[in-house]
């Protein structure tokens, strides 16, 4: 009966499967709450009828989710807004910090890229930011900016910038020279070379950087929200673990996976269009 | 004498060699093209053929000398200088349209967008190129199908002096038989002057008014120039049946083959180097006296 399926079929039962079967086994782990009606005497007076804190069964996590999607944007005050405003506040920290690095990574790598002089002097500047852990920027701009959400934003800006910057320069510097002649015998200006020889030829190797670069933003971002507070994701995750809400918290840690995937879907889509075979 | 249309005028190129001193590849090398022309210049690998077709395309600059088009001496790259290079150097990531219409537009700044694809489309069909093949990328096609987008790319823009380094050279001999004749059909509806490098000594009589024979380098030197003389329109089939055909073919043969090596390394004596002109006709001897008619003649003129 399989044979008669394509690979993506198949692919897909067996997913369904797998899925089911992780829940069936989350589900049977979690020890069931006893009826109080059940409780040894020892168990009552040791508060043994008291609902207790655990990890939750997916049955709940999944009528948590349910609740939560069904009014995402609502706003109760300060610690009680819907998932939707959360991760609306994040991505929109993201992407502020995250088009700033590009404004400023991808026009220095495509100047890093053209020029030796330029490569060599900012070369050393590079590798001594780059492997810096971009929390590790927060408290330095807390102090300087003086507000907790521009240094959000700035956090992530200075985390998706470098892997932007070195991919430019390195789809800049390995244009074809035959391309780049192609354009000297037609006397293309430089910003026309730029644009419509340069730009095009590196397109995939700088939107592999930026595809990177959305990665780590929204890795990063999670961390720098649990830090400066007040909204966002992972605010969120960390403030459902200070009311002991873990339902909260695993529907929060899926949502985080499911809005990093269309993100990268995004610019994986993206990659595609400006692919292009030699 | 009159300047030629292209006068290249002692021109010398040296590069470092690794080693602390020079290694000049060759050294006041002067020729000329008249307009209208199709020369084509034959030698070994290395004997400086192609950095010669750079200083003509201005993508290179030479160690000294001029090269002097149309009365103006040339400097850097210009759309009046048309390149076909081996690799067809087609923009991979634009449909085949889009290629020919980028140098148009380059071109011609002032069309309007139909203007330029009409164009693009005409020079298109010229080598064969019509219907949804224009909308194919460049990985999508064949090697003589590039190749010849690459011509239409050059002709469409009407340059003084197309520059062909070795377009053929990439290409299987049937492929590269159907694109010669194409070639030498669009050539003679113009008045195109052409300059081109080649390995292949039949391509080169069959398509060229001349051709420039360059000995090996180092200190290599355009040695011959050799006038073919034999009428067009040409075809394939038919000019090997020319008496004129093997006498020339032949001498080249005998040049590439031998003379090439034996006139290699001489050293200038720092006097410019002139090809000496080398004409070949057997047909006005073959109807005078067939049998004491000499073999071979050099006119130096």
């Amino acid at each position: 009966m399989l044979d008669n399926l394509s690979v993506n079929q198949r692919a897909a039962i067996l997913s369904v499967v797998m899925l089911v079967v992780g829940l069936l086994i989350w589900e049977s782990v979690i020890p069931a709450q006893k009826a109080v009606g059940e409780l040894t005497e020892y168990e009552r007076l040791t508060g043994g009828g008291q609902p207790k804190a655990g990890v939750p069964p997916p049955s709940q996590v999944l009528s948590k989710a349910w609740e939560q999607l069904s009014d995402p944007f609502y706003d109760a005050g300060p610690n009680d807004k819907g998932i939707g405003i959360q991760i609306g506040y994040s991505i929109y920290r993201v992407l502020t910090g995250y088009v700033l690095a590009a404004v400023v990574a991808i026009p220095l790598g495509f100047l890093i890229g053209m020029s030796q002089v330029a490569y060599k002097a900012f070369n050393p500047f590079i590798q001594v930011l780059r492997p810096i852990s971009p929390l590790a920027w927060m408290p330095l701009a807390l102090f300087i900016i003086q507000d907790s959400e521009a240094s959000a934003i700035f956090v992530i800006f200075i985390c998706s910038i470098w892997p932007m910057l070195l991919n430019t320069a390195f789809g800049v510097a390995g244009v074809r020279k035959d391309w780049v002649n192609v354009a000297r015998t037609h006397e293309l200006g430089s910003l026309r070379t730029a644009f419509t020889v340069i730009l095009p030829a590196a397109a995939p190797t700088i939107v592999t950087g930026m595809r990177i670069s959305i990665g780590i933003a929204w890795l990063v971002i999670v961390a720098a929200e649990m830090l400066v507070g007040g909204t966002g994701i992972g605010y969120y995750v960390w403030n459902e673990w200070n009311n002991l809400d873990l339902t909260s918290v695993i529907f929060s840690i899926l949502m985080i996976g499911v809005v990093g995937m269309l993100l990268d879907a995004a610019f994986g889509f993206l990659q595609r269009a400006v692919a292009y075979a030699e | 004498m009159s300047k030629p249309f292209l006068s290249i005028d002692r021109l010398t190129q040296q590069f470092p060699d690794g080693q602390g001193g020079t290694l000049t590849v060759f050294e006041n090398a002067s020729f000329g093209i008249e307009q209208g022309e199709f020369v084509c210049i034959l030698g070994h690998s290395g004997c400086g053929k192609s950095t010669i077709m750079n200083i003509l395309a201005g993508l290179a600059e030479p160690t000294s000398g001029a090269v002097t088009m149309d009365g103006a001496e040339i400097s850097g790259p210009s759309l009046d200088r048309g390149v076909v290079f081996q690799n067809y150097s087609l923009l991979p990531w634009l449909s085949t349209l889009k290629n020919v219409t980028f140098g148009v537009k380059a071109r011609e700044p002032g069309w309007t967008k139909s203007e330029v694809e009409a164009h693009a489309r005409k020079y298109l069909a010229m080598v064969g190129l019509e219907g949804d093949v224009v909308h194919r990328k460049p990985s999508q096609l064949s090697g003589g199908m590039r190749q010849r987008v690459s011509i239409a790319r050059a002709f469409a823009n009407h340059p003084k002096l197309l520059l062909l380094d070795e377009p053929f050279g990439a290409l299987d001999a049937l492929t590269r038989g159907t694109i010669q004749d194409e070639l030498l059909k669009i050539w003679g509806g113009t008045e195109q002057t052409v300059f081109m490098i080649t390995h292949d000594i039949d391509e080169a009589i069959l398509l060229a008014d001349r051709i420039l024979l360059m000995t090996n380098g180092p200190f290599a030197r355009v040695s011959e120039s050799v006038e073919i003389t034999i009428p067009r329109p040409r075809n394939r089939t038919e000019i090997v049946e020319h008496p004129n055909y093997y006498a020339i073919r032949n001498h080249l043969v005998h040049f590439l083959g031998l003379r090439s090596k034996e006139l290699a390394g001489q050293q200038g004596d720092g006097a410019e180097q002139r090809p000496t002109p080398v004409r070949i006709d057997k047909t006005a001897a073959a109807e005078a006296d067939p049998e004491t008619a000499p073999p071979l003649r050099a006119v130096n003129d």
